[in-house]
């Protein structure tokens, strides 16, 4: 399922003495089955901007199609609800939406109000919770009686139960170990191959080099650059400093390089790519 | 969520602003005791000049103070209506069956309606233009008598800046859980009330969640910083009446007494 902002504007308050406009003439695609980094610094609008996904804010002018569906600033809450099923929405810090009395009643909690009977909604947590890796032990405990990573985990499948086309995340890594981070980065690369629209939101540029098919980056409200990776890495390193944003960490070291004289074309994005440069030179200088 | 505007304040440079806490507090009771006095058309043109300059005064734009007393409106109509149909009196200006409308029961309404919004404005003023925690150390200044009588008037102060302090963190916390519910298909709007009550549950418990783990961190932060009793703690604010409270108090007072004459004397 694809997504498509046509002109998008977007204020808080709009029509009042107190309106803040925060989104500004945002046009953008999000194509099927890739994975669509947004990055930008805080206050930017990431946020903003995805909560119009799935219609939690209403664009103030212009349009925004999910699949076949439209959203404008009259959508009605029904219309909504049948594109939130669509789209699975994991917060910053999802745990903390964390409710019922068992990990498996909680992922069962977005089927339901769908509208699946209870039978499936518990077969749809299942596969949910199996494919977040949450060990069958813990479905009948209490979520509150977790560790911070197994709730993040319960939390997202209880984002993806449903089974939906589109998966949002906004900053699903921050406040995880380096191996929570690196198993939430294998789960973006599964859920594309099952073909399904991933929007994720970033400030670790190592990621968005890693798995991002495309990147969109905000800049004071107004999308500043929608390219893919290898593109957007390969800009000018003043234009990073001006969007405020970080090369990954391999284009840093590369920078770093070139200070002391090195040459070349592309910019190494990851690890591999950093050694094989230095590698050739070590060769062809050795 | 953004459109409650009592208690909010708004920051600003303007002689209320400057205000001591204490004066704009004094300021607004002595106000509000005075408006329960008020039962003629004459001592409310008063009160609402008085009012008007104050508003002037504050440089916020009348808007501010219009959005002010919408919450309320609901409020105010019930009452307006309940003055109309149940005072009794002479003439009889309607018939409904066994309500009339009488012409005094017209003129109590217009009046209790007059009152409520003066006093509504007068402390919507007060929040607009004063920070919580300087409403909370003023009151604490004004309640220090009462420590004599036990009453522990410091940590009940520290209590209220802290629950003031909390309103737009919970606020926030509260529409980041609707935010999450809601993508989970969460809906107010279907549904009999048993079922919306229902829908609220997943958003209670988790913003109950948050709210104790967010005063557990708290309690520790304040005790790593050495925090014993907040009887004994300085301030670093140290609240000081300066020349503009004396003029404030004296158009106060200069309020009161044309008030008083106009009521007992026109």
């Amino acid at each position: 399922m694809a997504i498509n902002f046509q002109q998008v504007n977007f204020s808080y308050g709009a029509g009042t003495s107190l309106e803040q406009p925060i989104l500004f003439d945002i046009t953008a695609n999000f194509p099927t089955g890739q994975v669509t980094a947004v990055v930008g610094q805080t206050g930017s609008g990431k946020s903003t901007l995805i909560q119009h996904i799935n219609g939690l804010l209403l664009p103030t002018e212009g349009q925004v199609t999910v699949a076949d569906h439209h959203i404008t600033a009259n959508t009605k809450e029904k219309e909504l609800m049948r594109i939130r099923e669509k789209v699975g929405m994991v917060f910053q810090f999802p745990e903390n939406q964390l409710f019922a009395n068992t990990v498996l009643e909680d992922v069962m909690y977005g089927p339901i109000n769908f509208g699946y009977s209870r039978s499936d909604a518990k077969n749809a947590a299942e596969i949910a919770l199996k494919r977040l890796n949450v060990s069958e032990t813990l479905w009948e405990k209490s979520p509150f009686e977790l560790s911070g990573g197994q709730m993040r985990r319960i939390a997202i499948a209880g984002a993806l139960a449903s089974n939906p086309d589109i998966v949002v995340l906004d900053e699903p890594a921050a406040g995880l170990d380096p191996r929570g981070q690196q198993e939430l980065l294998n789960l973006v690369i599964e859920l594309k191959t099952l073909n399904k629209t991933v929007i994720l939101i970033s400030h670790q540029m190592d990621h968005v080099a890693q798995i991002a098919d495309q990147v969109i980056v905000m800049h004071e409200g107004k999308v500043a650059a929608q390219e893919a990776p290898e593109q957007l890495f390969n800009r000018d390193i003043q234009w990073f400093t001006d969007m405020k944003l970080d090369l990954p960490k391999a284009g840093q070291f590369a920078e770093k390089l070139r200070q002391q004289d090195w040459q070349f074309e592309q910019r190494p994005l990851t690890i591999k790519a950093l050694t094989d440069l230095i590698n050739s030179r070590g060769t062809t200088h050795g | 969520m953004g459109n409650i505007m009592i208690g909010r304040f708004v920051p600003g440079k303007s002689v209320v602003h400057q205000l001591d806490p204490r004066t704009k507090i004094i300021g607004t009771f002595v106000f509000i005791l005075l408006m329960l006095w008020a039962n003629t058309w004459s001592t409310y043109l008063v009160a609402a000049i008085f009012v008007w300059f104050t508003i002037l005064l504050t440089q916020q734009p009348l808007k501010m103070y219009i959005d002010g007393l919408k919450p309320i409106f609901w409020l105010l109509a019930f009452t307006i209506v309940l003055q109309i149909f149940f005072t009794g009196g002479t003439p009889v200006l309607l018939h409904f069956g066994f309500i009339k409308v009488t012409l005094p029961g017209v003129i109590n309404a217009l009046f209790v309606m007059f009152r409520f919004v003066l006093i509504i404005l007068m402390s919507t003023i007060m929040t607009l233009t004063t920070p919580p925690t300087s409403i909370a150390n003023a009151l604490e200044s004004l309640l220090k008598p009462l420590k004599s009588l036990k009453v522990p008037v410091a940590e009940m102060a520290l209590m209220l800046s802290i629950a003031l302090r909390f309103v737009p963190l919970l606020m926030d916390e509260t529409q980041k859980i609707m935010n999450a519910q809601k993508s989970r298909g969460m809906s107010f709007s279907t549904g009999g009330p048993v079922k919306r009550a229902k829908a609220i549950v997943p958003l209670l418990i988790p913003l109950f969640v948050g709210a104790l783990q967010r005063a557990l961190d708290l309690a520790n932060a304040m005790e790593v910083r050495g925090f014993k009793d907040a009887e004994h703690r300085t301030k670093y604010r140290i609240l000081k009446y300066k020349k503009q409270d004396y003029q404030a108090f004296a158009s106060l007072l200069l309020f009161s007494i044309i008030f008083f004459s106009v009521l007992y004397l026109i």
